[in-house]
Order: C-alpha cells, then sequence, then structure tokens
C-alpha cells in the first residue's frame, strides 16, 4: 500500500496509508489461498468470514465483498485502518510461516472505501420496529458495535454520547492522518440508517441517571464510557504550563481542530521541543501530532527497550520514519519551569533491563548517577488511561474492581445490575479497536438472549 | 440546537443569556456549569449556570476573548449547537449559620444562585460584591432579595465603598461578628486575597475555580490544579475547593496558557481584548 513520502506528510493532516488502487487489492486477493478452516476467521474478534470476503474482491463482487464483512463488522473503514491485524487476522494467516500473509486489512479497507466512492449503502437490513428499547451509553467502539448490532436484530436503540460528537476514541483520540474523521461519520451514518437514534451531548450519571432512564422504558443498558482519564506520572513539574496529557493535545488537535487554528478557535500552544512520556500507540500519535503542529525536535521517552513497547510496529516505524527520536531507556524524573511556569526541560535517568513483570515484560530498573536533562519546551504524557469516573460516581450500584473497572461476566459482559451490560476500555483498561468492538458484540448478543427469554422483547 | 431566548448586555462587556435547555435545567444545581459551543468552528467553554427556571439556563459571561465575542453577537431566536451540562459538583447547602457570599466581576452573576441556595437552607446571609466601577456591578437586585446584608466596593469609589471585597472583608471580620462559612467566586488574585484572610481568622472557605477547560467531564486534564498538595481536575473534583489549600499561584499562571493564541486570533478577527 502506497504511504505519504515522510518529509511532505510531517507538513499535513491528510491520511499517511493511501490505500489499495484497484489493481494492487485484485493482485493481492488473488495470493489467498482461500482455506476451509480459515485461521484467519478464526482469530478476528468479531469473526469476519475473510476468505469469503477476499474472494468476492478477486470475483470484482466488490458490493458482495463489503456486504460480507458487514455481516459482522459494523466499522470496516475503521478496522481496516486501525486494527493490529499483525497479532490477528494476518498473524495467523497461512502465508505468514513464509513471512508473506494477505494484507487483510487493507483489503477490508478497500472494500469500504469502495462503498463509499461507488454506492449509496449498499448493505440494506430489514428492520423491525417493534422491538424492545434498549439503551448504549458511549458512541466508541465498543457503543457502535452493540448499537448496531442490535438494531440489525430488530432493538430500538439509542446511544448517549457525552461530547458533541459520535466516535468516542475514534474522534477525539485517533488522529486524522491516521483515520479521518470522515471515515467515522460515514460509519455512523451507516448506524443511523440501521435505525440507531444518536443523542450529543448527554452525559449519563449528570444529565439523567441510569435509574431515571431504565423508569423511560428502557429494558437493557450497555455502558461504553470508555478510559477518558488521563493517567498523570506523579512526578514534581506536571502542572507546569505546555505540559499537556495526550488526551488533551489529542482532543484540542482531532475533536476540536486546533491544527487549523484560528480557523477553528480551539487553540494548543507546543513549543519546538517536544518530549513524549510513553510507548503505546497514543505516544506515537502524539509525537507525529506534534511535528505536524511545528515542532522541531520530538522525542518518544520511554522506561523500557523498544522491543517492550506496546505500539503496533507500523506506527513505530511512521514515527521513526517521520523524524521522532526515540529515547528508550529513559525514565523522567521531574519536569522543570521557567519563572512564568512554562516547561523549559525535564530530568531523566537512564535505565537498565532487570527481571520481568507480572506481565512478562521485563522491569527496568535505574542507573545510578546516570541523570541528565533533556532540554525541552513541551511535555506530553501518554501514560495510559483510567476509566472515567463521571458515570460511575454517579451509579455506586454498578459494581466495580481494580482501577474503577467494571466488573463483568467475561462470556455475556453482564454487570451485577440486571439488565445492564458492559464493555470496551471501561471494563478491560486500554485495549484495541477492534477488542472493545469484540465485546461490544458479545454484549449485544447476550442483550438479545436476555430480552428473549424475559419475553422482554 | 440550543435555542438563544434572551441575550442582553447588563453592563459593559457584560451579558446575560436565558436558553432554552430542558435536560440540564432539569437536573442543575448551584454552583454547576455548562459546557457550550457555538458552531462547528467553536470552542467548548465552560460558563456557569446564573440560574434556571423549568425549561431554561441563564449564563452571564463578559466578553474577554474570541468566543465571548462571538457569543455577544448571538441573538435572540437563534441558536447555540452544544451545550451539554449540569457539570460539576453542585454546592453542598445546609445550614451553616451565617454565612459571607463574596463575589467578584461576572463572578457576581455565578454568586446569585449559591447564596439563594444558601439563604434557602436557612443561613443568615452577608453578601460582598466587587467591580471596577459602579457601572459593573451586576445581580444587586437579584443578590438583595436573598441576603440579610449586602455590601459593594468599587475599585475607584463610584458605587458603595471604594476599594475591594477583601477589604469590606476584613472590617467585617474586625467587627467580630460570627461568619461560619465564607464562599467566593471572582478573579483568582480575588480568591485568593479572602482565602489568605480567613485562613488566618480560621474561617472555612470554598472558593469556584474558573479554569481552562476542554471537555469539562475528566477526559483531558486540562483544569488540573493543586490543592492541599495533591493535583485535581476542577471539573469533576470541583469547581469548588477549599480556599485555603488551592495553589492560586499556579492556578494564574495555568490561566495564561494560550494568552497569545487569544490575543492572535482576537487582532485577525478585529476583536480588542477586554481587560479581565
Amino acid at each position: 500500500m502506497k504511504k505519504q513520502n515522510p518529509k511532505q506528510r510531517i507538513k499535513n493532516f491528510n491520511e499517511v496509508a493511501l490505500g489499495m488502487s484497484l489493481e494492487e487489492a485484485l493482485k493481492e486477493a488473488s495470493r489467498c489461498l482461500v482455506c476451509k478452516n480459515a485461521r484467519c476467521s478464526a482469530k478476528c474478534p468479531v469473526e469476519i468470514d475473510i476468505p469469503r470476503f477476499i474472494k468476492a474482491i478477486k470475483d470484482k463482487a466488490f458490493n458482495d465483498a463489503i456486504k460480507i464483512i458487514k455481516e459482522k463488522n459494523n466499522l470496516p473503514g475503521v478496522c481496516g485502518r486501525v486494527c493490529p491485524q499483525e497479532d490477528q487476522c494476518e498473524g495467523a494467516c497461512i502465508l505468514n510461516k513464509k513471512g508473506s500473509p494477505i494484507n487483510i486489512g487493507a483489503l477490508e479497507r478497500f472494500a469500504a472505501d469502495w462503498e463509499l466512492k461507488n454506492a449509496s449503502r449498499v448493505t440494506r437490513y430489514a428492520l423491525r420496529t417493534e422491538g424492545a428499547k434498549v439503551i448504549v451509553i458511549g458512541s466508541g467502539p465498543a457503543g457502535l458495535t452493540c448499537a448496531g448490532n442490535l438494531a440489525k436484530l430488530g432493538y430500538k436503540v439509542t446511544v448517549f454520547e457525552a461530547l458533541h460528537a459520535e466516535g468516542g476514541v475514534l474522534v477525539y483520540g485517533i488522529p486524522e492522518f491516521r483515520l479521518p474523521k470522515d471515515i467515522v461519520k460515514k460509519e455512523v451514518d451507516y448506524l443511523e440508517s440501521l435505525g440507531v437514534e444518536f443523542r450529543k451531548n448527554f452525559i449519563v450519571g449528570k444529565t439523567a441517571t441510569l435509574k431515571e432512564l431504565f423508569g423511560q422504558g428502557y429494558r437493557a443498558i450497555f455502558i461504553g464510557t470508555g478510559a477518558g482519564l488521563p493517567n498523570f506520572m506523579n512526578i514534581p513539574g506536571e502542572n507546569l504550563n505546555r505540559v499537556y496529557s495526550s488526551n488533551e493535545l489529542l482532543t484540542r488537535v482531532n475533536l476540536m481542530k486546533a491544527y487549523l487554528f484560528p480557523e477553528y478557535d480551539t487553540p494548543v500552544n507546543i513549543g519546538k521541543k517536544v518530549a513524549v512520556i510513553g510507548g503505546g500507540n497514543t505516544a506515537m500519535d502524539s509525537a507525529r501530532v506534534c511535528l505536524r503542529l511545528g515542532a522541531e525536535k520530538v522525542y518518544i521517552v520511554y522506561r523500557r527497550s523498544e522491543k517492550e513497547m506496546p505500539a503496533r510496529e507500523e506506527e513505530i516505524k511512521n514515527a521513526k520514519e517521520e523524524g521522532i527520536k526515540f529515547l528508550t531507556l529513559t525514565l523522567p524524573k521531574r519536569i522543570l519551569g521557567d519563572d512564568n511556569y512554562f516547561v523549559k526541560g525535564m530530568e531523566c535517568i537512564k535505565m537498565e533491563l532487570g527481571e520481568p513483570d507480572s506481565s512478562g515484560r521485563r522491569r527496568s530498573v535505574p542507573v545510578p548517577g546516570s541523570e541528565f536533562i533533556l532540554e525541552a519546551d513541551t511535555v506530553i504524557v501518554a501514560v495510559g488511561q483510567s476509566p472515567n469516573p463521571v458515570f460511575l460516581n454517579a451509579t455506586p450500584e454498578l459494581k466495580t474492581g481494580k482501577w474503577g473497572r467494571i466488573e463483568i461476566d467475561q462470556e455475556t459482559q453482564a454487570t451485577n445490575i440486571k439488565g445492564v451490560y458492559a464493555g470496551g476500555d471501561a471494563t478491560a483498561g486500554e485495549d484495541t479497536v477492534i477488542a472493545a468492538m469484540g465485546s461490544g458484540k458479545r454484549a449485544a448478543k447476550a442483550i438479545d438472549n436476555y430480552l428473549k427469554t424475559k419475553k422482554l422483547f | 440546537m440550543f435555542k438563544i431566548l434572551t441575550n442582553e448586555k447588563i453592563a459593559p462587556a457584560i451579558y446575560k443569556m436565558e436558553l432554552e435547555a430542558p435536560f440540564v435545567a432539569k437536573k442543575a444545581g448551584a454552583g454547576q456549569f455548562v459546557m457550550i459551543r457555538i458552531d462547528e468552528n467553536g470552542e467548548r467553554i465552560p460558563l456557569t449556570i446564573a440560574g434556571h427556571n423549568d425549561e431554561t439556563i441563564v449564563i452571564a459571561y463578559q466578553t474577554v476573548g474570541v468566543t465571548t465575542h462571538r457569543l455577544a453577537g448571538r441573538k435572540a431566536g437563534e441558536y447555540l449547537l452544544d451545550v451539554v451540562g449540569p457539570l460539576g459538583h453542585a454546592t453542598e447547602v445546609k445550614e451553616f449559620g451565617t454565612v459571607c457570599c463574596i463575589g467578584g466581576g461576572v463572578g457576581i452573576a455565578e454568586l446569585y444562585p449559591v447564596t439563594k441556595a444558601y439563604s434557602e437552607a436557612g443561613n443568615r446571609l452577608i453578601v460582598i460584591i466587587g467591580a471596577r466601577n459602579k457601572e459593573l456591578v451586576i445581580f444587586q437586585d437579584e443578590l438583595r432579595k436573598v441576603s440579610d446584608e449586602i455590601f459593594i466596593t468599587t475599585d475607584d469609589g463610584t458605587a458603595g465603598e471604594k476599594g475591594f471585597v477583601s477589604d469590606a472583608l476584613k472590617r467585617l471580620m474586625a467587627k467580630g461578628g460570627k461568619i461560619d462559612l465564607v464562599y467566593a467566586v471572582g478573579p483568582a488574585l480575588m480568591m485568593k486575597a479572602v482565602s489568605d484572610m480567613t485562613k488566618s481568622g480560621g474561617i472555612k472557605t470554598i472558593v469556584s475555580l474558573n479554569t481552562v477547560l476542554v471537555d469539562g467531564t475528566g477526559m483531558c486534564g486540562s483544569c488540573r490544579i493543586e490543592v492541599g498538595g495533591k493535583t485535581k481536575f476542577a471539573c469533576v473534583d470541583g469547581p469548588e475547593f477549599d480556599g485555603h489549600k488551592v495553589n492560586f499561584k499556579e492556578l494564574v499562571f495555568r490561566q495564561g496558557l494560550f494568552k497569545e493564541q487569544e490575543k492572535h486570533a482576537c487582532k485577525i478577527r478585529g476583536i480588542g481584548i477586554t481587560k479581565g
């Protein structure tokens, strides 16, 4: 798949990966062995019939290809772009043994983009409208998937979203150059065409409580409120000006379009030398955003080695191509400020790898006396998120566990409250878009079972 | 879409807007705020709820930057694209005894629902409001109705006593009347002056902070502020905090993060910046 040239792309927010041409897609599809017991499908969290849709592409039946995908996946344009295929379908592809798996993600994206370009919505479902009323809280990947699947089963689904735009982390978190917001909008439009109703600017827990919503005739609720509470390091200087959580930086830039300031009213104040703390996809996104906002030097500061980084290999590669410097085995100790309370540097200490910890990753330990000052005027803290407390605080009857995550039955996503289900990062902690979608799908199935058993359908 | 019912100038550079927002109105408590966005290009800004009816809320704002200037240009009958809330914790209202409510600048409008709630809970209310001059003294009639005593201060002495709200508080404390609780809302330095004074007097003091916000729901941490040595998020942990524990110096610095950008945006739009 072609990509924008690194020198060029760091000057714009347009999509980096350009998608497959028709010829490329046909050629790639023709390589597929169309395995009977497809290992790729078995590894897909939403169980797409991968060999069948690839065969449809090969046969130039693009209409069928997208239909097959949409039997299982409501957000193909998103998944084709941001799924970690290397750990899932492509990782499982039999051809991966020879090091050349089918580029399934790119083919999925090709089919989704083809639909957007060439067809009015090709996938139509006969909708029943007599279904019970169900609420989905949060319109991120888990919520959208649960809503879409329930709508396909005939339920009347209302999705409540706290922000002014649907998509959750897909619109506030992932940058335009990795996932154009127009794609998210189109996927949401598709769900609306299935009969899903979206209520923006509605914060469950504030605008109305869970209990009040049940009182309005809703029969079941899915909670997909995400991991919207940024973690900080708790080191001195973290409240200095130009220290941002990755959430703040990305929300300003992605959701509020600060990269188009002053045409858009939301500002962002980034200096010339940026240190991004963390090694996940969010850290890579933050670093690449800063580069595009005009920073001259951008560092990734990570306490372990590159091998332990949770970011996708592809994203690490993209970041390096664009000139991001990697300071691995480096731990920030404090952020230094000037007289006006702005960042002027960051004191770090070098680390070395020790024994593996409970997560299996090798623990890093400080090297005594190796402190140094990293010159920086901006610091982005990208060290993870915890579940957002607004809804949880207003819903004390809901059982939560470690770090405020909602406790669920792993198979059905059911919470301790009858008729209430939960999924995505609100239950699992930070995970991938597709993992959240998988949980939304399981919950939809369980909600359908529950309502049918209770004869509430 | 949220319909604007009225948008009137109540003092130089200060406006009062009534909006149709039934869901927010139903839940609104004293001290809470909404996030608003004017249109597709707009930023999200927090505004304290200065009053509400069954279906509507009242907000008051001073034209200080791009968004508030644009807001002032909106007419009754037009719409705001987004209004969400009520956000933040509502004021803890119970019978304390004598409560002294202090407001400065546009904070006076925000003081009104809080004073009213304290009054309705059976407290004796002393209100002190301060502004630069007579024209900027707002919400005077409303506040009179819900208070037992009211003191007005102006920087230039054109209304009430010449001086600051802290001068009036100082005199009040010197007289030795019992004050059980002080509530202050207004410019950071005013809240600091009040908190410093009540700290030495040992009077519990609540302040309502006006930090920079983006989402208003705990998601971004833009509003973080040191309170009692710990970092708090004003949007979800506040906006009210113990005034004796707030790091006001940090608050002032953090409020200035986007000053240059704001200046630039105002300049290219031909907006003169009003001094806060």
